[in-house]
């Protein structure tokens, strides 16, 4: 140990720096470099899944209209420059699998989470760097899988397959029809195969996260950092830690399930009696299609929170730093990361209530998804509380985080009505689903990523972001996100159907009568899509441009007060060149009466102030 | 005994710091005499190091629980009338007599290791090889034990597609298998290591967490033993 | 930028709320909305549906109005210190308490019309009718003159045959049995559906009868309602099923109880032929 260092008054042992491209920026187990890894793969993810859902609201506002561009890049699904029902379906189905996936669950917890988890409680790296470095390149490898998945037949000029791209089972992948192979559907047989596979490797991949972010917390907080006095980011990404940690097997159980079925001719999810494409299927018996549900959905709901509770951190953190206030209700607002993390696992069947279930566990996963709410709310009102007398710095940050708390009560609120039994009756599997989960997940938690992008780019990059293009693209996207989704709700509640190709045709008067009105609706929704998928383009610029001429950072160019704005920005290897950071108050002491600035940092000595811990 | 080095270093606690080492030293107190522990030039950053491999250990199992706790889930309600399950085609197989073999096997193993864990804590490391590579044996016997028992229900034409509780069987013997497997890996690693007299501090720790993995597996198995062929 | 944001915040809150429930006001009339119910329950969940909206609507209205006033009046000013304030735990526990209250009452409001459809088994009398969901058509069973259903098998299905409910040939309950794709139903009168998919899982709903209930294959699922209005109504299959999930619709047609037994009596081919009749006869 050639390299050994002895320690002095204030030191740790430090470790050299890497050397080499490939050992600095590709296989880097440098916590900092995976974190900037993961998010450029959800940007890379995002910008796909947005350009499918173009298409789709395409397909919705014009149905059956040709577009010379689609002939171009979908050669055979849309050969005629139409969208196919497969190609539809197709392009429905990796949307939601790679937002879901690879841009809401990697960005904000594997992006930021690994950046700033070990910074901001005072560590060198994570617990554990090289599998850290192996989480993320076996999510990338997921992502490929995923998208040969979409390519499975796209060379291929079978007249009989001719509209096949993927899997079009949506991201939720319902049994029987994921589980029958090709003859349930083009792209069922080999698209499936692929997309579990996926899901399999990307299950793995989070594990081993959640592995290195529990330890990390519970290991390597330095001295002074009591558990309460944590930034509410680093609660969030712990919880979200332990969600990923105790659902993602689930679905990796489940997905073995599937593969066994596919594989290997069992039937777990497959009844008997199965009538599929003319022929009676004799090889499968006695499977539940509910069981496929049941599993997928012990999953999918913790899922859906560790989406959202890593920018529910990130937002009470800047509403904080920019209002120049502490949080408000900062051990409730621990607590309600706790209730929404612990009650998460106890909702699943309000995904279900129509499923056939027994209507008796209907009644109880109502009343327990009720009291979700309650967290929820509480979050809500503190959040409101922060702001309230605060000295509001309308930062790009800032009017994230603020977008943040508009948008979550916009999509939190309509959970009110899914969540009881009587009205998901005429809502399930309509336009309001689609609204209500885009609003909270697909859009708040964007917010979230966006806060956490402007917000933390000086720190990781050392350039300042242009705060002009930051206000352009808040106020485009603000606009526009809710001309997309608020309407939805409606079109829901007059019937308008999921997963539907087209829903009416104005020119050849196909489809359902009763939703021969929506046209104007329908086509008000698309044009808001693209004018707001257009608008992300402002901030692409903004990133490049920044990051190649941006003016340069300081150490803590926002004033603010946790471990993060300590250190140079970039920070170096080892994040604090080898001396322990201490720390003695709590992570939101902003305006303190009698301080000389209108923040006193975590580590700045001193007695703890006087209300916090 | 007063930590007055923390402050003088300023070395961060981590969880357990203060504790004596195993074999009594200081743990804060690199190069000191008591410290027959800690090889040369450790510094108490490596204090943190043992607990944050327990800790993710732990976290690991519980990750791996979640996984047969769903499965045994699905066998449930495949498998229990109540839940709508339980037909006819349930079918439960009859048990090879080689899984009793290998459920003792394991067993032993266990002990065997405690033995290992114990030995290389009082620094007898001639009887810590020799208990350590046993473990190791015994669990390539167990690996091999298992294929046996599939090759014997193979004869009698039971796969994993023949009926619900074969699928069960040999899909929960697999993953039980593939994870003992990585287990095996851990300890052929640490007996490699202990051949070649390599037993340093670091891999002391490989040890005790690798018989905490070994443990857990051998209680998994005894539980999927339990669910497999008593509560079907 | 604190004034701009707050306005934005306002005028979404306005827009969504003049959306719910302002469209009168603006259109003239109400363009976009449930349609009118047509079953002796739909008044009851739209009635929990409106106190929800009740619910939904202040506090959506008050939250998003709290936030735009907080971001417009609390801008920052020079360099004055905000506010120093840890918390309130009371009015954290009042608002806490508070917001329990009304979700769990709303909760528990919202099982009723629940327990009623599913809780309770169809009246002795209601009128059954069999669904099988395939890929991707409906295919209605009726028990034909002898009031019984023919045994049905899944080794008889036979498409090509037109034996999509699988009838047993050797079954002589079956011979009057009637099997169309759309599906009759009597007006005021109890009806019991028992949904069967023959493949993927479908879900049965129409949107004006507030029903919905997926057909998953290898279940019998019973489900009842009663239809108070005459008329013609589309029923949407409402689970991905495949590539033609978009297309797997049929009608529902509500006729007077009378013309209905009559009908239900009548040999397949008759029946076939009202249908014309009846499709016609009322507009969607």
């Amino acid at each position: 140990m050639s390299d050994v260092v002895h320690p002095v008054h204030g030191e740790v042992h430090r470790h050299p720096a890497p050397t080499g491209f490939i050992r600095k920026y590709v296989f880097s187990t440098d916590h900092k470099v995976i974190g900037i890894q993961y998010w450029c793969l959800a940007l890379f993810a995002v910008f796909i899944g947005m350009f499918f859902s173009l298409i789709m609201r395409l397909q919705l506002g014009w149905p059956g209209q040709e577009w010379g561009f689609l002939k171009t890049l979908f050669p055979h699904a849309a050969a005629n420059g139409t969208i196919s029902g497969e190609l539809y379906l197709s392009l429905l189905t990796m949307h939601g699998t790679i937002m879901v996936f690879f841009v809401l669950t990697t960005a904000p917890q594997g992006g930021f989470g690994n950046y700033f988890l070990p910074i901001q409680i005072g560590a060198a790296d994570m617990a554990f760097p090289v599998l850290n470095m192996m989480s993320f390149w076996i999510t990338f490898l997921a992502l490929l899988v995923l998208i040969s998945a979409f390519f499975v037949n796209f060379f291929v000029d079978d007249p009989n397959m001719v509209n096949v791209i993927g899997p079009i089972g949506g991201w939720t992948g319902y049994a029987p029809l994921s589980a029958l192979g090709d003859r349930a559907g083009p792209g069922q047989g080999t698209g499936v195969l692929l997309w579990i596979t996926s899901i399999a490797l990307f299950c793995v991949a989070s594990l081993l996260g959640a592995l290195n972010f529990i330890t990390t917390m519970l290991n390597m907080r330095a001295r002074g950092m009591s558990l309460m006095r944590l930034p509410l980011t680093c609660w969030a990404w712990f919880t979200t830690a332990v969600l990923a940690l105790l659902s993602f097997p689930v679905l990796l159980a489940a997905g073995i399930l599937l593969l066994l079925d596919h594989l290997a001719g069992t039937s777990f999810f497959i009844p008997g009696n199965e009538y599929v494409s003319g022929q009676l299927v004799k090889e499968h018996s006695g499977g539940s299609p509910i069981l496929w549900q049941h599993l997928f959905w012990f999953f999918g709901h913790p899922e859906v929170y560790i989406a959202i509770l890593p920018g529910m951190g990130l937002t009470s953190h800047i509403l904080s730093t920019f209002a120049r206030k502490p949080v408000f209700g900062y051990r409730a607002m621990v607590y309600a990361i706790f209730a929404i993390g612990l009650l998460g696992f106890f909702v699943w069947g309000h995904h279900m209530f129509i499923s056939g279930m027994s209507p008796y566990s209907a009644i109880a996963f109502s009343l327990i998804t009720l009291t979700i709410g309650v967290p929820s709310a509480i979050k809500t009102f503190n959040w409101l509380g922060t702001l309230w007398g605060g000295q509001i710095r309308f930062t790009s940050p800032m009017l994230f985080a603020i977008g943040f708390v508009s948008l979550f009560v916009s999509g939190g609120i309509t959970g009110l009505f899914l969540g009881q039994t009587s009205i998901d009756i005429p809502l399930h599997d309509t336009s309001f689903v689609v609204g209500h989960f885009h609003l909270i997940m697909g859009v708040a938690a964007i917010f979230g990523m966006f806060a956490g992008t402007y917000f933390w780019f000086p720190k990781m990059f050392g350039k300042m972001m242009n705060e002009g293009l930051g206000k352009l693209h808040f106020l485009l996207t603000f606009a526009g996100v809710n001309a997309i989704f608020i309407p939805m709700h409606i079109m829901g509640m007059a019937g308008q159907t999921r997963r539907y190709l087209f829903h009416w045709n104005p020119t050849t008067g196909e489809g359902l009568h009763y939703l021969s009105n929506m046209t104007p609706l329908t086509r008000f929704v698309s044009i808001a899509a693209f004018v707001t998928i257009g608008a992300q383009l402002i901030f692409l610029v903004n990133l490049v441009w920044s990051w190649a001429k941006g003016r340069k950072a300081s150490d803590n160019p926002w004033e603010a007060t946790s471990l993060e704005w300590t250190i140079p920005s970039p920070p170096p290897h080892d994040n604090f060149a080898g001396i322990e950071p201490e720390v003695y108050r709590g992570p939101y002491e902003y305006s303190v009466p009698g301080a000389s600035k209108d923040y006193v940092m975590q580590s700045e000595p001193g007695p703890a102030e006087v209300h916090g811990d | 005994m007063a930590n007055t080095l923390t402050t003088d270093i300023g070395i961060k606690p981590g969880l357990g710091a203060g504790k004596p080492g195993p074999l009594g030293g200081d743990p804060l107190r690199p190069g000191s005499a008591d410290s027959k522990d800690w090889p040369p030039g450790w510094t108490s950053e490596d204090a943190a190091e043992p607990q944050k491999y327990r800790i993710g250990m732990w976290v690991a199992l519980a990750s791996i629980l979640m996984l047969f706790i769903s499965l045994t889930s699905a066998y449930i309600v495949r498998g229990v009338p109540a839940l709508g399950g339980g037909q006819d085609d349930w079918l439960p197989i009859d048990m090879p007599r080689v899984l009793w073999v290998n459920t003792a096997i394991l067993l032993v193993s266990s002990v065997s290791i405690e033995f290992a864990r114990h030995a290389l804590k009082r620094n007898e490391y001639s009887r810590f090889r020799g208990w350590i590579t046993l473990t190791t044996l015994l669990g390539v016997a167990f690996l091999v034990g298992q294929l046996m028992a599939w090759r014997q229900l193979a004869a009698q034409g039971v796969f994993i597609n023949s009926h619900p509780h074969s699928s069960f069987f040999y899909l929960l013997t697999s993953l039980h298998g593939l994870h003992l497997l990585g287990g095996v890996i851990a300890l052929t690693y640490v007996t490699v290591a202990a051949m070649r007299l390599r037993i340093g501090f670091k891999r002391r720790n490989a040890v005790n967490v690798t018989a905490l993995y070994w443990h857990f597996m051998d209680g998994l198995w005894i539980y999927l033993f339990g669910l497999l062929f008593f509560f079907r | 930028m604190g004034k701009i944001t707050g306005v934005l915040v306002f005028l979404i809150a306005i827009g969504s709320v003049l959306l719910f429930v302002g469209q009168k006001m603006i259109f003239g009339s109400v363009l976009w909305w449930f349609p009118e119910g047509i079953s002796e329950h739909a008044p009851r969940i739209d009635a929990q549906f409106m106190r929800t909206l009740w619910v939904v609507g202040i506090s959506f209205t008050v939250a998003q109005v709290a936030l735009g006033y907080a971001v417009i009046k609390f801008g920052r000013k020079g360099d004055a210190r905000a506010v120093y304030t840890h918390g309130s735990n009371k009015l954290e526990a009042v608002w806490t308490i508070i917001t329990a209250a009304v979700f769990v009452i709303l909760a528990i409001l919202g099982q009723r019309v629940w327990a009623q459809l599913h809780l309770s088994a169809a009246a002795d009398d209601a009128t059954r009718i069999h669904v099988y969901a395939q890929q991707f058509q409906w295919n209605f069973h009726y028990p034909g003159a002898d009031g019984e259903f023919g045994k049905t098998e899944g080794k008889y299905y036979d498409d090509s045959a037109l034996n999509f409910v699988g009838l047993d040939p050797n079954d002589a309950a079956g011979k009057d049995d009637a099997q169309l794709t759309t599906l009759v139903i009597p007006k005021d009168r109890p009806v019991e559906l028992t949904l069967r998919s023959k493949d993927v899982i479908h879900s049965f709903f129409v949107p004006a009868l507030r029903f919905k209930q997926d057909s998953v294959p290898g279940m019998n699922i019973k489900i009842h309602f009663t239809a108070n209005k005459e008329g013609k109504y589309e029923i949407p299959c409402a689970e991905l099923c495949g590539s033609l999930h978009y297309n797997m619709k049929s009608n529902m047609v509500v006729i007077p109880a009378d013309e209905y037994d009559r009908l239900v009596r009548m040999p397949e081919e008759k029946f076939k032929e009202q249908l014309g009749e009846l499709l016609q006869r009322y507009p969607y």
